[in-house]
């Protein structure tokens, strides 16, 4: 039979606000255990939650950049179950009325192709603390530094027919948030995470299957890789005869597989009601529209304005704003150097993402920053060095974060454009190949390419390649 | 100096005729003797009031004069309090010493208060006779073997008996108000919002408000006006300014529309509350108050909506009492789960199991709109009937409760019974409004209360018919003969 897979992804962004949603205490990431939980997030006797106006304009600017509607009066609502890691035995979360209501994305799929997304809706809700399993034998610590971290819930319909879909509009998401500056993206810490309803069923069939939903994922390569094999398990489930149950199944990377976690018999009544200790939200038009005014360039826009003013492909395009500081990157390379934007797009696509991937690097980790790369193009663009020296004078950038300026004068690197030295250069080249002139005379114009590399070499590859061409063909000609 | 009002003894201190230190000795000296028999303190910070009192003198000497500077007080043992253990009448918080004070704690602190102890209660405030509380029952200073009221019992049996001149107490369905009727004192709730809930341990959020208790109408409306105003630390706190209470306590009453709800005067009051009422009705009269007959027609839902609301809060309210952070821990748990069975089954007493187990049935899959959201409503149209009410009448009062002080154990294995106590009260939780308990006669040897409800915000308009009412009564300034 063939079977047609359904994904929708709930993700969780951690919002980036100073403090956290209910308190006043700071989100940090990686402080001392519970030195980040005061007595709101301890879920002490009688404290109270006061709302961060800060996570409020997030979820707003998440609703603008989505063109989602805004839940203009929104409820807070206790999500009732006993945890541990979970202080007060409630989660302040969004139930009936969230704050974002439904919007779309539109993602690239690899073809050129674009497909629409929809977005159920988005809510606000506070992050629970973590069970700490090693650093007591025999016991369970709780640490609740991330206790009341603010998060945005962004809910997907299921629109997504495989896992490629699904990490291209994770992917989307992730820019989006970035973009928009309401969450860092860091996958490592948490800060985006994903949770994946997957069910299968018979092309063709209207209604869809029992699914399963897949949590912990924490890296778009496990979200594919997850989904992936939870489709094949499905269809081994139900091509065996047997039923899908609906349940909740954890992703262990580690094994590449996903396993139980609670079935639905299991799982916890909630109890959900508005939660007494807080207003209802108003979001007046005001709030509105002076957060629109704050809104960056979306990838969207960005991407276009770039096939427009730049003249790129469109692929190139959306491969520079799929995230904003690759983007910015870009740009600042062009603005700073005045060198064309197609030299930037190849260099930037080429050479520095491939040395990224070698290195495991993000872009904002590496030790080429924007104004070293500008210095770099600009070099390329005035001839002080060519191509084929720029990509050792990257090398060296790479190594140890020197300016292009510093490696070219510290390496010698300069291109050599002075006519008389090349020229000097051509006439030792061509007196010590007596035999291959006289070929070269004889109408075997293949051997430019010969005396050019000879000329090449003798000048250490630092010859003007574009003068050298002129001043060779001069000189063969005799 | 016990039989003095807080009025009296400000003047009393500011005019050095006895000193804060004095003063304290000879309550402490009082709650010494007395709490044996009546169980109305769970702590007594003597140590703390005697050093506080000493300070408070040296400041009087300097001729300061913050609105409670040397008063000694007491508070209800739900307020957390730094340093000082905040039980809320529970085994589960026996062992509970906040790092924080609540915000009614901290403002009196800073109006000058000496806090001599913290009063016993029903556990988390769950209860109309203070036999819930797992530091035992409080006895009623004015009947042996009577209850106190609750929850706010040991407020209102230490304010009756007089050995504390007055004392915070919390009302959530009647909590302020049945047992300051029930021993014979003055006790307001206000407006919901109007005082913060900032540590104040949560039974129902949406009904919890705290308020003083003390002989006088005067004496809440100084306890009040220190307690009360925005706290940004509670959401649910009012942004409005406070008002001066004191200043309108000598407005004349004269022309003021006084409603008497026709439910308030139906079949089940006693009969000698009823004549207490028609007594003071005159008196209030005598002093220029017209009264009118109101409708309140859906009174009769208050309690049962009551009892679908308070739980449902209070079930996710205590959730936080699962013995991991703090509180009681059963001894050696085998896994989590028996971690929270056993502290909390160990931890909670039987109305609290019962209300928990009430609200949790309330609130679940199937259940929720059929009781949550069905209460809910009621609340809107309970709200809508005073609404309405005030359209043509102040303020309206009817009894505080059905009956005087019943005997303790009278109502302890019908919980239905128990929870028609507080008929008259709750609606006042239900909608939001404040409301007032004052002193107007005896059945027997017990005291009775009037209660007066108004309009958001119109604590002053309450404070002062009550306190115009002091004016011509004494029933407020009598003494249970053991305790004068």
């Amino acid at each position: 039979m063939q079977w047609e897979t359904v994904i929708g992804l709930e993700i969780h962004a951690q919002l980036a606000t100073r403090s956290k949603i209910f308190s006043a205490s700071s989100t940090t990431f990686g402080s001392a255990p519970n030195s980040q939980a005061n007595a709101v997030d301890l879920g002490m006797p009688g404290v109270l939650p006061v709302l961060n106006r800060e996570a409020v304009a997030m979820a707003v600017k998440f609703a603008l950049a989505t063109g989602a509607e805004i839940g203009r009066r929104s409820v807070f609502a206790r999500k009732n179950y006993f945890y541990p890691d979970l202080p007060k035995g409630y989660q302040i979360s969004q139930f009936e009325l969230p704050i974002v209501g439904a919007g779309e994305v539109r993602i690239e799929l690899e073809e050129g192709e674009e497909k629409v997304i929809g977005l159920t809706r988005a809510h606000l809700e506070e992050d629970a603390g973590k069970s700490v399993h090693d650093a007591f034998p025999g016991k369970t610590g709780v640490d609740l530094n991330r206790a009341g971290t603010p998060l945005l819930e962004i809910v997907s319909e299921p629109d997504m027919r495989s896992a490629r879909e699904a990490v291209a509009y994770a992917r989307k998401i992730h820019s989006l948030v970035r973009y928009i500056d309401i969450c860092d993206g860091n996958m490592q810490e948490g800060s985006f995470r994903c949770d994946a309803n997957v069910s299968i069923r018979p092309v063709g069939q209207a209604e869809y299957g029992t699914r399963a939903e897949i949590k912990n994922i924490n890296s778009f390569r496990f979200l594919e890789r997850a989904i992936n094999f939870e489709v094949e398990r499905q269809i081994d489930v139900l091509e065996s005869g047997a039923e899908v149950i609906q349940e909740t199944r954890l992703y262990d990377a580690d094994r590449d597989e996903t396993r139980s976690m609670r079935s639905k018999e299991e799982a916890n009544d909630y109890r959900y009601f508005p939660d007494p200790d807080l207003l209802p939200v108003e979001i007046e038009d005001s709030l509105i529209e002076s957060l629109r005014a704050t809104m960056p360039e979306l990838p969207e826009q960005r991407r276009q304005r770039f096939i427009t003013d730049y003249e790129l492909s469109a692929y190139d395009a959306g491969v520079l704003t799929a995230d904003r500081a690759t983007a910015d990157f870009f740009e600042q390379g062009i603005e700073q150097s005045g060198a064309p934007a197609r030299l930037a797009c190849s260099w930037l696509t080429g050479e520095v993402f491939s040395r990224l991937n070698r290195d495991s690097l993000e872009l904002s980790d590496a030790p080429l920053k924007a104004d070293g790369f500008a210095n770099l193009l600009a070099r390329m663009h005035d001839n002080t060095i060519s191509g084929k020296i720029a990509k050792q004078v990257l090398d060296h950038m790479w190594a140890d974060g020197s300016s292009a300026d510093e490696v070219i004068d510290r390496e010698g690197l300069r291109q050599i454009s002075d006519s008389s030295a090349i020229e000097k250069m051509i006439d030792d080249v061509i007196a010590a190949n007596p035999s291959q002139l006289a070929e070269y005379r004889g109408g075997k114009d293949k051997l430019l390419g010969y005396f050019v590399g000879q000329v090449m070499k003798a000048s250490k590859g630092k010859a003007n390649p574009g003068q050298l061409n002129e001043l060779l063909r001069d000189k063969l000609q005799g | 100096m016990h039989k003095q009002t807080i009025s009296s003894i400000r003047r009393a201190l500011a005019a050095r005729e006895y000193s804060s230190a004095e003063l304290c000795q000879h309550f402490l000296d009082r709650i010494d003797s007395a709490n044996p028999e009546l169980n109305a303190f769970i702590t007594v910070t003597r140590e703390s009031a005697l050093a506080a009192a000493s300070q408070a003198d040296e400041q009087l000497a300097k001729g300061a004069s913050s609105p409670l500077l040397g008063v000694p007080l007491a508070h209800k043992d739900i307020f957390c309090t730094r340093g000082v253990l905040t039980s809320c009448g529970s085994r589960m918080l026996e062992n509970f010493v906040p790092p924080y004070d609540a915000t009614v704690v901290s403002r009196m602190q800073s109006a000058g208060a000496v806090i001599l102890g913290k009063t016993n209660m029903d556990e988390f405030a769950m209860g109309s006779s203070n036999e819930n509380s797992f530091f035992g029952a409080v006895t009623n200073p004015w009947g042996e073997g009577r209850v106190p009221g609750g929850s706010s019992g040991g407020s209102a049996a230490a304010v009756g008996a007089r050995l504390v001149p007055g004392c915070t107490g919390t009302d959530t369905g009647g909590s302020i108000r049945q047992p300051a009727a029930f021993c014979g004192i003055t006790g307001i709730k206000p407006t919901y919002g109007r005082v913060s809930r900032y540590g104040m341990v949560a039974f129902a959020s949406s009904l919890d408000q705290g308020g003083p208790m003390a002989a006088t109408a005067e004496d809440c409306a100084t306890l009040l006006a220190c307690m009360a105003g925005h706290d940004p630390r509670d959401s649910t706190s009012i942004d409005e300014p406070v008002p001066d209470y004191s200043a309108s306590l000598g407005d004349s009453i004269n022309g003021l529309k006084i409603g008497l709800p026709k439910q308030y005067f139906a079949a089940g009051l006693d009969d000698t509350i009823a004549a207490a009422l028609q007594a003071a009705i005159s008196e209030l009269e005598k002093l220029g108050a017209s009264f009118v007959e109101v409708e309140l027609p859906n009174q009769h839902l208050a309690v049962p909506a009551y009892y679908i609301v308070a739980p449902a809060e209070c079930s996710s309210n205590l959730s936080r009492f699962d013995g991991v952070r703090y509180g009681h821990r059963c001894d050696d748990p085998a896994d989590l789960e028996d971690l929270y069975k056993r502290s909390r089954s160990e931890g909670f007493g039987h109305e609290v199991k019962r209300r928990i187990l009430l609200g949790t049935y309330a609130l679940s899959t199937g259940y929720y709109d059929a009781y949550y959201l069905k209460a809910q409503k009621i609340r809107n149209l309970i709200s809508r009937d005073f609404t309405t009410a005030f359209e043509t009448v102040d303020m309206i009062l009817g009894p505080t409760t059905p009956t005087p002080a019943f005997e303790l154990g009278a109502n302890s294995s019908d919980p239905v019974a128990m929870y028609l106590n507080d008929i008259y009260t709750i609606p006042a939780n239900l909608a939001g409004l404040p409301a007032l308990s004052a002193p107007c006669g005896f059945s027997g040897e017990l005291p009775i209360g009037l209660q007066l409800v108004g309009n958001y915000f119109t604590e002053n308009k309450l404070l002062n018919v009550a306190h115009q009412y002091q004016q011509v009564t004494d029933w407020h300034s009598q003494l249970p003969a053991r305790f004068a």
